[in-house]
């Protein structure tokens, strides 16, 4: 009631606020909890300050150890992983977009009217997610061995779920005008997919593919700490030797391998959409 | 030529030879990266094989209390990690960002911000994480140092563009008041940003978690180091208790942050 007395005050004596009170309240308890969580964390985390000392040192070290870089490396040891690395990039996001496609079709709700259905396909989606490509790999590498099959596999179930979910929510957003018209004639279901919504999901279609490759490619040269294969390898067997000029020049090469595909992926993007 | 152009005008879709090329070339391209896996019928049969007894001994889960000790402390540090790496992350974004808006600070300036947030960009958390234990030793220090450094790249880069795409109307009405640059900011820019702002930090707290959970593997601290242990062990009904217990956290979380985004909305 005393809102309402608020309301009908003389305009001089309204009080104007941005949120309401419970607005208030729920943000004041996130800023306790946020301020609470972080409190917790620094008393419990375990940090050795003895480690810190040399930090400098240990620093200025690790840049000596890697310069100069030992490019007599690359010919046998960096070039073929780094063209594994650009295979498992590219065949895991095929294979994301294979599996990904009808997993996003289940989770759209203008397509699949099953509730029960959009559930399941969503968890699938969150739980690809959840799993780091990291832990796909180690276990695609349990089961297939270590190499390059269990990387493609990792980068593939880990895609699904970006590539399904972008999608999903693209099929949402097509129009409804188009598929009311195709309906209308008595087009099969097939025909409403292929000619009423592909055309309006392509663009967005092609740049969640281009985007997933991109994020792919750094993705995969580090599945080879695990045994995914790519450069990863190199860069472990490099690490576990000590040779710090070979890994000094790894990074190099990926620094520049990611940046190459940055300019790739929005050159292409800027042609396609 | 006039029955050409007919022809031309009477199809409704035209052939478009470029893309069909790049297809094409896309398609070679995919068929021979499958000729270099090695991928044959007889391995993918054996990798089945493999695969079910995997299966079996990845279930039933492992839920002895001494491992589940052992996961909730791991898991602990890895959520400690993740939540300390992001307020420091947040943090530093914010003059980061500021500093590589062109709208807001000069041509130089804006060049030396962008130029951090590339260096933040480059590399995989993974491969900054192994710079850092080599740097503070083993340990969660290290953890949080990496995904420090992936957060600026992420809140920084959105937060800066957000700036450059906001409406500068505002902010001049503000600063025709004579407001100093303080008052402009929090005036005319914070209003504008702050939503999408909550957006992207609730993301990168997603992500952190994420990441969290992996740093461990290469000497980062947090429930990394347990699973990769467990694996190795072939211990894996407890690596699955493990993976069950980082997806339960990480849907959690990504409720967490759905609220988080409309209560700032």
């Amino acid at each position: 009631m005393s809102a309402n007395a608020k309301l009908q005050a003389p305009i001089g004596e309204r009080i104007w606020q941005r949120l309401s009170p419970a607005q208030r309240l729920s943000r004041f308890a996130f800023y306790l909890l946020a301020v609470a969580a972080i409190v917790w964390s620094l008393r419990r985390i375990e940090i050795i300050p003895e480690f810190l000392y040399d930090a400098p040192q240990q620093t200025w070290d690790l840049f000596q150890r890697m310069w100069p870089m030992d490019w007599a490396y690359y010919p046998m040891g960096v070039h073929g992983a780094l063209m594994e690395t650009f295979h498992i990039a590219t065949l895991g996001t095929l294979l994301a977009l294979i599996l990904g496609l009808p997993v996003a079709l289940l989770a759209a709700k203008n397509i699949t009217k099953f509730k029960t259905l959009n559930w399941i396909a969503q968890f699938i989606l969150v739980s690809s997610r959840s799993v780091n490509s990291l832990i796909w790999a180690l276990l695609f590498v349990a089961i297939f061995g270590p190499g390059a099959i269990a990387g493609v596999l990792a980068i593939g179930f880990r895609s699904i779920g970006f590539v399904g979910k972008l999608l999903a929510e693209a099929i949402e957003e097509a129009r409804p005008g188009p598929i009311e018209a195709l309906t209308s004639t008595g087009a099969s279901p097939a025909s409403v997919l292929g000619k009423g919504y592909w055309p309006q999901v392509e663009p967005s279609f092609w740049s969640v593919a281009l985007f997933r490759w991109d994020i792919n490619i750094r993705e995969s040269a580090i599945l080879g700490l695990v045994g995914g294969g790519g450069i990863g390898v190199a860069l472990d067997s490099a690490l576990n030797n000590l040779y710090w000029d070979q890994v000094g020049l790894i990074l190099f090469i990926i620094f520049a391998i990611v940046i190459v595909t940055e300019f790739f992926t929005s050159y292409v993007r800027g042609k396609i959409i | 030529m006039n029955a050409a152009t007919a022809v031309m005008e009477r199809q409704a879709f035209l052939p478009n030879w470029p893309k069909r090329a790049a297809f094409a070339a896309l398609g070679l391209y995919i068929l021979y990266a499958l000729s270099t896996l090695e991928f044959t019928w007889a391995r993918f049969m054996r990798g089945l094989e493999q695969g079910s007894k995997f299966l079996d001994r990845l279930w039933p889960p492992n839920f002895a209390p001494d491992k589940l000790m052992l996961m909730s402390e791991g898991l602990l540090e890895s959520v400690q990690i993740a939540l300390l790496a992001t307020s420091v992350g947040i943090l530093l974004s914010i003059p980061i960002s500021l500093i590589s808006a062109r709208n807001l600070v000069p041509g130089w300036l804006s060049w030396i911000g962008r130029s951090i947030i590339a260096l933040a960009r480059s590399f995989h958390p993974m491969i900054v994480t192994i710079l850092f234990v080599k740097a503070v030793g083993f340990g969660a220090l290290a953890g949080i140092l990496a995904l420090i450094v992936s957060s600026i790249g992420f809140i920084a880069k959105l937060l800066a563009e957000a700036i450059e795409e906001m409406n500068m109307k505002q902010v001049e009405a503000v600063r025709a008041t004579g407001a100093s640059w303080v008052n402009v900011l929090v005036m005319g820019v914070v209003p504008q940003v702050m939503a999408r702002f909550v957006g992207f930090s609730a993301y990168q707290l997603d992500s952190n978690l994420r990441n969290s959970t992996i740093v461990g593997i290469v000497g980062g601290g947090g429930i990394g180091a347990t699973l990769f242990t467990a694996y190795q062990r072939f211990d894996y009904d407890f690596a699955m208790t493990i993976l069950l217990a980082i997806i339960a956290i990480i849907m959690v979380s990504e409720v967490f942050s759905g609220w988080l985004r409309e209560m700032f909305q």
